[in-house]
């Protein structure tokens, strides 16, 4: 399994050990990422540049659609708000030609065209539509009995459900909760764990952005879960950053580590935390570690 | 169909005073509807059981509430489609006061609806009475997307600011508000905007796409929030932190094609804002500490002529603040080692003239008027410095000593 890889910016950016994770889990799974060719990608937009400017934004994810279509391979990425902002792009320029034709016209002058056949997935959903959940659980060598993870997808992956391809791949809607099943995890179900983290206002209104931190992490707290798990690293600078803020905000220690989602998967497969930089959050991991017996 | 409807019920006359569920189980038709389960239910089983409907036809909005967690028209919902394990779970909207059972208080819905005043202000002389004021057939379409809205709540119920934060107009509110903007024959544009920049108002919208998957009639509010930002951008309402962020991240995508999330919140809150860059200190501090360390310049995207070029031709009426070139990756670095700097020179400048103040016959229209040397002027300063790194040297004789100074 090859795949044209794209890392987002946060992964090479601010949480550096998402990509580390992934790099390592990916190699357990036989996974192989194309990188390369698709250096030269550019951020989607984060859904900011479409305030301004759809078209624009459509234009740089069609080009990001191209590189890959060049490539041969599937699209992966690993950021639930780069995997709405494609899927709506991807949505609008399939179900337009002329729309398609005319953002075309600006790729041109590098060589390059959409075609109109990219998908980009999210590893989450790759795990359950193409690996197997079967395999993901035969790779599960630290089975983590007893650790109760909370949940917490990020709006962009499941938000609109009608460009997210709900309806053909009804599996993605519990995806999350699936793979922390198949780690020999308990889910901890909770109502904000569809909802928003607050990080798209953290600059703007940050007393919102960090009342929402403090629901969600004290919710999933208080239903007994030892970790929370995501799929976006936007929601993981938030939820992990901001929650001293939230702990003061809800008077009360939080202490809830926020745990990328290769990086739940790591530490059941064997790996080492360190390689997946699980030392750096700040929100400590330590306790947690103990918890699913590995030496932090 | 054999369907339990888990309700939950509230009210305020009796002695139970929380909520709690009840669960009523009906016998329905394929084609029944959660509103006809729960009109049986009023009719044949229960007839205590509070909810508000009218037209049963999507049409009044009167019916929204939540339905297995997420807000819906009752009467738009079929049983058949959502029935889990033979099970419904029904709730009050939420973020509206429960009055009884399903029916809420919607009178902060309609404040805020007052609020962003939604009616037309026309533009230009009256027209002949027997004609209209006209507008192209675009613009009319435009508008006939969000005049589709019903004023069911729905997206109230359901929008993840409003949870944290009642003051918010909301997506209805600011669906409603995007009409009148949006309309060629209303001349209130600028008053309109610069109200919904306001604290409360367009910028506290987390993009969370809730008010758009629940909408039963496609308004799509979110999307007429991003529209009214674009608005107030292009009007020149660009100082709030919404509108920095917007062009910053904007500007960042453009000069190095990936966030630069060094930058960014020193230039969403503005690089002579001193105040709130020291308040994030400690999150850098912090950041820094746990090894989440974004490279000091960002990476070169090696695709980045072509995005550049992209740029160039999809956003030429760009009115971001960047027409100098100045990567922002250097502007938001620079911003607070800067402030830092004229902080520093500011606070001995106003040391230098309290202590002045402080001394009889030296005041600072003195230097002002040239009749003290420059020369002493320095030392004044000089003695105002060291004092503040001297923790022995008492304020008194600071005074003393720079008086010394003076008549020297």
């Amino acid at each position: 399994m090859k795949y044209a890889f794209y890392p987002g910016c946060v992964s090479r950016g601010a949480a550096p050990e998402l990509y580390d994770a992934t790099v390592e889990v990916c190699s357990r799974l036989g996974i192989e990422l194309e990188y390369d060719s698709m250096s030269g990608a550019s951020c989607t937009g984060a859904g900011i540049l479409q305030e301004k400017n759809l078209k624009l934004g459509d234009t740089l994810n069609a080009r990001t659609f191209a590189l890959a279509e060049k490539t041969g391979l599937p699209l992966m990425t690993i950021c639930s708000t780069c995997q709405g902002v494609m899927s709506q792009a991807n949505d609008r320029l399939k179900s337009d030609p002329e729309y398609l034709a005319e953002i075309n016209k600006s790729l041109a002058d590098e060589g390059l065209e959409y075609k109109g056949t990219a998908d980009p997935r999210h590893l989450l959903w790759v795990l359950i539509e193409d690996v197997g959940i079967e395999k993901v659980k035969s790779l599960v060598v630290k089975p983590m009995t007893g650790f109760k993870a909370a949940p917490f997808y990020g709006c962009y992956i499941v938000r609109p459900s009608s460009a997210l391809g709900f309806e053909e791949n009804p599996d993605r809607q519990d995806s999350l909760e699936q793979v922390i099943e198949a780690v020999g995890a308990e889910v901890v179900d909770f109502p904000g764990k569809t909802l928003c983290c607050g990080f798209p206002i953290v600059m703007i209104n940050e007393k919102n952005a960090v009342k929402m931190v403090a629901n969600h992490t004290t919710d999933a707290k208080d239903l007994g879960a030892d970790a929370m798990v995501t799929p976006c690293p936007l929601c993981h600078l938030n939820l992990d950053g901001y929650q001293p803020q939230a702990a003061s905000m809800a008077k009360r220690p939080i202490d809830l580590p926020i745990l990328h989602l290769p990086q739940m998967l790591g530490l059941a497969m064997g790996i080492n935390p360190k390689d997946m930089r699980l030392n750096g959050h700040m929100v400590s991991t330590k306790k947690m570690l103990t918890k699913v017996a590995v030496s932090p | 169909m054999e369907v339990t409807l888990s309700v939950k019920r509230f009210d305020p006359d009796s002695d139970q005073h929380s909520s709690y569920n009840q669960d009523y189980v009906v016998e329905m038709e394929e084609s029944a509807t959660v509103l006809d389960g729960l009109i049986k239910v009023r009719e044949e089983v229960d007839g205590t059981l509070a909810l508000r409907c009218s037209c049963r036809s999507a049409i009044c909005g009167s019916c929204a509430m939540r339905v297995n967690g997420q807000a819906r028209l009752a009467c738009n919902t079929k049983l058949v489609d959502i029935v889990d394990s033979g099970k419904v779970v029904v709730e009050p909207a939420g973020n509206m006061e429960v009055v009884k059972d399903l029916v809420v208080d919607f009178s902060p819905f309609w404040d805020k609806v007052r609020d962003v005043k939604p009616w037309l202000d026309p533009e230009g002389p009256d027209p002949d009475p027997d004609q209209e004021y006209l507008a192209s057939n675009e613009a009319m379409l435009d508008l006939a997307g969000v005049m589709a809205c019903i004023m069911c709540g729905a997206c109230v119920s359901d929008c993840t600011v409003l949870e944290v934060d009642p003051n918010f107009l909301g997506p209805a509110a600011l669906a409603k508000a995007y009409r009148f903007v949006a309309d060629p024959r209303d001349s209130d544009d600028e008053p309109r905007l610069s109200d919904l920049n306001e604290y409360g108002g367009m910028w506290d919208c987390t993009r969370c796409m809730q008010c758009v998957e629940v909408c039963p009639k496609g308004v799509d509010p979110m999307g007429r929030i991003m529209s009214l930002r674009d608005k107030a951008m292009a009007t020149g309402y660009t100082s709030t932190y919404g509108a920095r962020h917007s062009m910053a991240f904007t500007n960042g995508v453009r000069q190095e094609g990936r966030v630069d999330e060094l930058s960014l919140p020193v230039l969403s809150k503005g690089v002579f804002n001193i105040v709130e860059q020291i308040k994030m200190i400690p999150l850098g501090i912090r950041a820094q500490l746990a090894g989440k360390r974004p490279p000091i310049l960002p990476h070169k995207n090696p695709g980045q002529e072509n995005v550049r070029r992209i740029f160039n031709r999809l956003d030429k009426h760009d009115n971001s603040p960047d027409r100098l070139e100045i990567p922002t990756a250097i502007i938001g670095l620079a911003s607070p080692v800067v402030l830092t700097f004229v902080a520093i020179i500011a606070f001995l400048i106003l040391q230098f003239y309290w202590n002045s103040e402080s001394v009889s016959g030296l005041k600072p229209d003195a230097y002002q008027s040239g009749s003290v040397e420059p020369f002493t002027r320095f030392s004044y300063f000089h003695n105002c410095f060291w004092f503040y790194c001297d923790p022995e040297t008492s304020g008194s004789e600071l005074v003393v000593n720079s008086n010394a100074e003076a008549e020297r």
